[in-house]
């Protein structure tokens, strides 16, 4: 009974947190506009939260600099579970133009296991929504 | 009283990239301030060297995604300069413009963040969704809302036609409005009037010292800007004022951002109305020969240089990149000696850092050997509930 509130709650309202692994910055305020009135991603519950230990999905863009991949590896660890990856944009997903830098691991699925993947450079707010909804649904009808 | 270091960053949660701030503090202020950068470091000059100069133009574009456009401009006239080639006017006018388009993106998007952090909600709302209403014409214009792939060596790659001329001075009208009713919230708002004047100033002898440049250069009373000082593309032609501010602080880079944003709706309007005829590219060698040169370009954040060194090959041999924010970072560090904890959001975010994170400070206490991690939002909530009490203010 209680799982099943947890597990309705957790699909009506995700709490995102949004991780730059050193991406342009194009990625980050595509994510700020889907919050922003045109697109207001809050009606369907979508939360953004500024710390990992609140999230359930961690919302990551950018290839993965040297620098940023221990502090990922924390973000990533201190989030509770269930907790879900969506690797967000084309650099997120494969490293894309960056492919070739010497600094990048390119992908952040290089470093930590990803749900999901949203293409695009960057995706357009639609697509984020898109993204989160199907990630919420393949959850919901799991077990 | 004691000294307390407190680390900020690099981990972030709104639009700003990562970066690492040590302050520290007695009690409320702010005696001593480090910044380190590098977090996002990918080696892009060094992918530059490996690719050819139209692909180059693309991977400009993402050096950063907000003045994405200014990089590439700079980028292409570099190498127009080397291959001394010059744009027809059409082309240089469709790109002026385009760099204008993201000066109103860029400002409208800053002018959100410094309502944000001034715990001013719903200026971020409402000046982000007046940004919809220009991405929709880059949209329209240039096939994407953020990397726009417009700009080309020797012009641009699209023309555009009599209805969306119109759709711009249609957007034009409509932004000039709110505009001027942005510039009464800015001059009258109490809120923002509390939590900007004689926040975060910056003299103009150490501006000048520092190097800062763009609008927190102008907000030091300096009247610098590369459009007036240097024209490039077709800024020479346009009519425009260089806006600037004597109050040295946060509220003045407001005022000029503000001010520059009813500036730029009217030199887009000018440009739209003496659009010239004819082609928008020439065609141009893939092979550049061996040369070097310098390009200025006034960013939304200041100027942007990019120095190109060619080979005589597709490839360019050396591209290095002095973007805005690495010219302004001194001068925050210098600005954040003497200010309150409660201010630092506010200064960081007034030079609009394109790579700038605040989300976790950790307060260390040495002599008692406490420490406090914060978050960024309850940095926020903190600076904003300390300015609640002080009433004398």
């Amino acid at each position: 009974m209680l799982e099943n509130v947890v597990k309705w709650s957790r699909v009506k309202s995700p709490w995102v947190c949004h991780f730059n692994s050193g991406s342009c910055n194009g990625c980050d305020i595509e994510i700020i506009a889907a919050l922003m009135p045109r697109f207001d991603a809050e009606r369907f519950g979508v939360v953004l939260k500024g710390t990992p230990r609140h999230a359930d999905v961690l919302l990551c863009t950018g290839p993965v600099t040297g620098q940023m991949k221990d502090r990922l590896l924390k973000i990533y660890e201190q989030m509770p579970e269930p907790k879900f990856v969506i690797a967000f944009g084309e650099c997120g997903c494969s490293g894309a133009v960056y492919t070739g830098c010497y600094n990048v691991e390119g992908g952040i699925d290089k470093v930590i296991p990803v749900d999901a993947y949203i293409p695009g450079c960057p995706p357009k707010p639609e697509a984020i929504l898109d993204g989160v909804v199907k990630l919420l649904t393949a959850f919901k009808e799991s077990e | 009283m004691s000294r307390v270091t407190i680390p900020i960053g690099p981990q972030h949660p709104a639009l700003k990239e990562p970066e690492r701030f040590m302050v520290t503090v007695e009690g409320e202020t702010i005696v001593d301030a480090d910044v380190r950068i590098g977090h996002i470091h990918r080696g892009m000059e060094k992918l530059f060297e490996q690719r050819t100069y139209m692909q180059n133009i693309h991977i400009t574009e993402r050096i950063c995604g907000i003045c994405s456009f200014t990089h590439s401009t700079n980028f292409c006239q570099a190498t127009e300069y080397i291959l001394g080639v010059e744009p027809p006017r059409r082309g240089l006018y469709l790109r002026t413009l385009m760099n204008e388009f993201e000066r109103i993106h860029s400002h409208l998007l800053w002018l959100g963040v410094a309502g944000h952090e001034m715990g001013f909600d719903t200026l971020l709302m409402w000046s982000w969704d007046d940004r919809e209403r220009i991405l929709d014409l880059f949209e329209d214009i240039t096939g994407n809302r953020v990397t726009h792939a417009y700009n080309t060596v020797g012009g641009v790659r699209r023309d555009i036609t009599d209805a969306q001329a119109q759709r711009i001075l249609h957007t034009m009208d409509i932004l000039e409005e709110r505009t001027k009713a942005y510039i009464q919230v800015g001059l009258n708002e109490q809120t923002i009037l509390k939590r900007t004047q004689g926040v975060g100033i910056l003299t103009t002898a150490d501006a000048k010292r520092l190097c800062a440049v763009g609008p927190r250069l102008r907000a030091s009373n300096v009247k610098y800007d590369v459009r007036k000082n240097d024209p490039y593309a077709a800024y020479g032609e346009l009519p425009f004022e260089v806006i600037t501010s004597d109050t040295l602080d946060v509220h003045g880079q407001l005022v000029v951002r503000a001010l520059e944003l009813l500036e730029t709706v009217n030199m887009c309007r000018y440009m739209i109305k003496n659009l010239p005829t004819g082609d928008i590219r020439v065609k141009v060698p893939r092979k550049v020969p061996p040369g070097e040169a310098i390009s200025r370009t006034e960013a939304p954040r200041g100027e942007d240089i990019h120095y190109l060194r060619s080979n005589g090959t597709d490839k360019p041999e050396r591209l290095k990149v002095r973007a805005p924010t690495m010219a302004n970072i001194l001068n925050v560090a210098h600005t954040l000696k003497g200010a309150n904890i409660a201010d630092i959001p506010l200064i960081v975010a007034g030079i609009d850092p394109c790579m700038g994170c605040m989300d976790r400070v950790l307060i260390l206490d040495r002599d008692k050997e406490t420490s406090k991690v914060m978050t960024k939002d309850q940095l926020r909530e903190y600076s904003i509930a300390w300015y609640e009490k002080e009433a004398y203010r």
